[in-house]
């Protein structure tokens, strides 16, 4: 039987994500036939098999991400001699930089089993004192553990030598005895010690993707985040009654989707706010890249609908339903979520009001739409009536765009969401 | 419109004598004029350095090799120009030019080490008459370039003797054109009239840098303005390929100086196992491009010709017997043996390299005795 190493495919990778199986256990396979989809930090790839012969064994479920030389898959039964011959090369495969030592029986691997067998952590990988061949081979024929000898990082043959003569003539205190070693001592002070319950999560690649772009994010675009409460009655009325229609029978709109609408038509007027900033120049993008933030099981994702401001309120139903949809099932394509230029995030399906959004990288404003609740309102007529309210919250990049712009794009938005009819003023 | 794909004043100053539809057509300067046997060997060389690239490309992904660069899409302009190219000649290849390899003879195992990390080189050029590929973009025509010097020193073109007249053929891509050193080897070239042909391989992408993006006009044009003669060809067109190969070859043999080649083909793949294109480049192009697949065509011309099915049908097997036979080779490759690393370094080794040497397998005797201990 072999085991199939997660191979390093993209130069320096030292882990990846488990996407989608393409075999079954049962299933005979032949060399070069896809076994899965994996997703690395740069692509998702498709994996040929080395083996011929039966699938015995799935050894990493979808969804997790494990570290390149982890074995994914058993494959039994190979059917061709060469294969038997691979079969006894497997643990020798792998030619990415980091895997070997930890995963395939590296050199370092068995320097390493020496102070597990001590009784030091079996995880602990005790670095081989570093010196020059000569040194080494004179520190081997004197009997000496480099290991003791004091040195400045490097030990030199003058090192050595003066830790000869100082302890000259104690055979046994120069060659020290690896039983009696004593265990390195921690770099750094020990993190507390874990409790039972506690539990790790290893990181997906969406969320490591995630966690790079926020980062990148806040500590580039100074972030500036204004809000707004605003009744927005007859925007769920209208889509009360588009809902009756027949001609909407069969397209399932929501007030998001005339949120999407009313940022589109606000950024008729300010622009600016789905600017690019660069170094000499402001960019404004002809068309409209409109992310919407959509929380997956694999994480959040963020497809973009191109040109968004050419497309009608249905046109909008059509396309985010498409992309959210292929996105839940995890596979969206780079392409589908490059270009944004703005970006819309629904935490109200959260049951929450407001927050403070962090920018999608590149992008000038993120608009936040909390959730739309019946509230105690004063109306017109000064009287407290019952009303659907919703607060907005936008972010932009205060390099880019001032409290003037950002106000009047969160207002208009504001606006036509309380009165959308005044789109047709637009 | 995708910037990518060709418009028809694109193709109007293309060398072409067989279709993307597998139809012979004629054209003033250049002809094909090989025998049935010849176009089923050009065939048979795309063919299996097409299978060499798929399982350069698997064997990556088994996570056999680090890295590979696949070529396909390309095999015309390597197989065809290739086969212009006589035993005296010498070529100087990047990276990608598996199909220059193959026809030259170089056992295609040997691409593999340096790919696997076991090898820094993996032939002697002087054997093949085929340089090692260059991984510095445009290195390679600078080298080319000293190399025609020497061919001119020697004194070995213009005697209308087919068999001591040399040339020299240099392959790069269309980013290589953005690098200084393309420009001033095709700047000694025209100075000296150097014996040296210029293969640009316009595969459309310097990575993901689209042509379009580095040149407003078509590269060849970059020929003109040092006083070299330049031919734009269908670089998915074996026959001219090798046609205006032949014609660029020969008059660099007769002493009439260097030429520059616009082949105008498409990377069908990555740009390398690490490469996603698809961050770059989108259905519409990829589609238009596998119409014209340099393969295809001439399996067109031979089924019409009927008299190659047995060997159409042997053929298959062995490229498949090919791809296992690169896959068993890549698992057996030798560790690279450190102390051997000296050797080809100098000719005479040097006494300070000697002591190293020495050190280095003292150290490697030791290091297998601890391993054992």
């Amino acid at each position: 039987m072999a085991q199939f190493r997660l191979p390093d495919v993209g130069e320096g990778l030292t882990e990846a994500e488990i996407v989608t199986w393409h075999v079954a256990v049962g299933d005979v396979v032949a060399v070069n036939d896809v076994l899965v989809d994996i997703e690395t930090a740069k692509s998702v790839v498709e994996l040929p098999s080395p083996f011929a012969g039966t699938v015995t064994d799935l050894l990493v479920e979808p969804g997790r991400t494990v570290p390149v030389g982890t074995p994914i898959v058993a494959i039994g039964e190979a059917a061709e001699v060469a294969d038997a011959a691979a079969e006894e090369k497997a643990p020798e495969m792998l030619v990415g930089y980091g895997p070997k030592d930890e995963a395939s029986g590296g050199r370092r691997r068995r320097r390493a089993a020496v102070p597990a067998a001590v009784g030091a952590t079996a995880t602990a990988t005790v670095e081989r004192p570093r010196a020059a061949p000569p040194v080494r081979l004179l520190a081997r024929r004197l009997g000496v553990d480099l290991a003791r000898v004091p040195c400045d990082g490097i030990v030199t043959r003058r090192d050595l030598e003066s830790f000869v003569r100082s302890h000259d003539g104690d055979a046994s205190r120069v060659a020290g005895d690896a039983a009696a070693a004593p265990a390195p001592a921690p770099a750094t002070a020990p993190a507390p010690a874990p409790s039972a319950g506690d539990r790790t999560v290893p990181h997906t690649a969406v969320r490591r993707v995630t966690a790079a772009a926020m980062v990148a994010s806040a500590f580039t675009a100074p972030h500036v985040t204004e809000w707004v409460e605003v009744d927005v009655s007859r925007t769920v009325e209208l889509v009360e009654r588009l809902r009756g229609e027949r001609e909407w029978r069969d397209v399932p709109v929501s007030t998001l989707h005339l949120v999407l609408r009313s940022v589109c038509l606000a950024l008729r007027r300010t622009p600016e706010l789905h600017a690019v900033w660069g170094d000499d120049a402001l960019t404004i993008p002809e068309h409209v890249g409109l992310g919407v933030a959509a929380a997956t099981d694999r994480g959040l994702v963020v497809p973009v609908v191109p040109q968004a401001e050419t497309l009608d309120l249905r046109g909008i139903v059509e396309q985010v339903g498409e992309l959210v949809a292929v996105a839940r099932s995890g596979r969206l394509q780079p392409a589908q979520m490059a270009g944004g230029t703005f970006t819309v995030t629904n935490i109200g399906v959260f049951g929450v009001d407001a927050g403070t959004p962090i920018l999608p990288p590149g992008q000038t404003g993120i608009l936040a739409v909390g959730a739309i609740t019946r509230k105690p309102w004063v109306d017109e007529h000064d009287q407290v009536v019952p009303r659907w309210v919703t607060t907005l919250a936008l972010s932009f990049d205060h390099r880019a765009v001032d409290g003037a712009q950002g106000s009047r794009f969160l207002r208009d938005v504001a606006d036509l969401l309380h009165d959308p009819a005044l789109a047709l003023t637009v | 419109m995708n910037p990518s794909l060709p418009t028809e004043s694109d193709e109007s100053d293309l060398v072409r004598l067989l279709t993307p539809e597998g139809a012979r057509v004629e054209h003033a300067d250049a002809g094909w004029s090989g025998t049935d046997a010849d176009l089923f060997a050009l065939y048979r060389d795309m063919v299996l350095t097409r299978r060499i690239d798929t399982e350069g490309y698997a064997l990556q992904r088994h996570g056999e090799l680090g890295l590979w660069p696949p070529c396909l899409g390309q095999e015309a302009v390597q197989v065809g120009t290739a086969h212009a190219l006589r035993a005296q000649d010498m070529a100087f290849p990047t990276y990608r030019d598996h199909g220059v390899a193959w026809v030259r003879g170089v056992p295609p195992e040997r691409l593999l080490g340096i790919y696997r990390g076991t090898e820094h080189g993996g032939w002697d050029p002087a054997e093949h008459g085929i340089a090692l590929p260059a991984i510095i973009i445009g290195a390679q025509t600078l080298h080319a370039a000293g190399y025609a010097m020497g061919v001119l020193m020697d004194e070995a073109v213009g005697h209308a003797d087919s068999s001591r007249d040399a040339a020299v053929a240099v392959y790069l891509g269309d980013g290589a054109t953005s690098q200084g050193d393309t420009l001033e080897a095709m700047s000694w070239a025209a100075s000296f009239s150097l014996p040296l042909v210029f293969v640009i391989e316009n595969n459309q992408y310097a990575i993901s840098t689209a042509t379009s993006r580095q040149t407003t006009v078509p590269l060849v044009r970059r020929a003109a303005g040092f006083g070299i003669h330049g031919v734009r060809v269908d670089g998915n067109d074996v026959l001219a390929s090798q046609a205006v190969m032949e014609a660029a070859l020969g008059r660099a043999r007769d002493g009439h100086g260097p030429t520059v080649i616009e082949a105008v083909t498409y990377r069908r793949g990555a740009h390398t196992t690490s490469d996603d294109p698809s961050r770059y480049r989108a259905g519409e192009e990829t589609e238009y491009w596998e119409a014209r697949d340099p393969i295809a065509r001439v399996r067109v011309l031979l089924d019409s010709l009927g008299t190659f099915e047995r060997e159409l049908a042997e053929l298959d097997a062995e490229a498949e017997a090919l791809g296992e036979r690169l896959r068993s080779a890549c698992r057996t490759l030798p560790e690279p043996d450190l102390a051997a690393l000296f050797d080809l370094v100098h000719v005479e080794t040097t006494p300070e390299l000697r002591e190293q040497q020495e050190a280095a397998i003292a150290w490697k005797a030791l290091d297998t005795e601890e391993t054992a201990s």
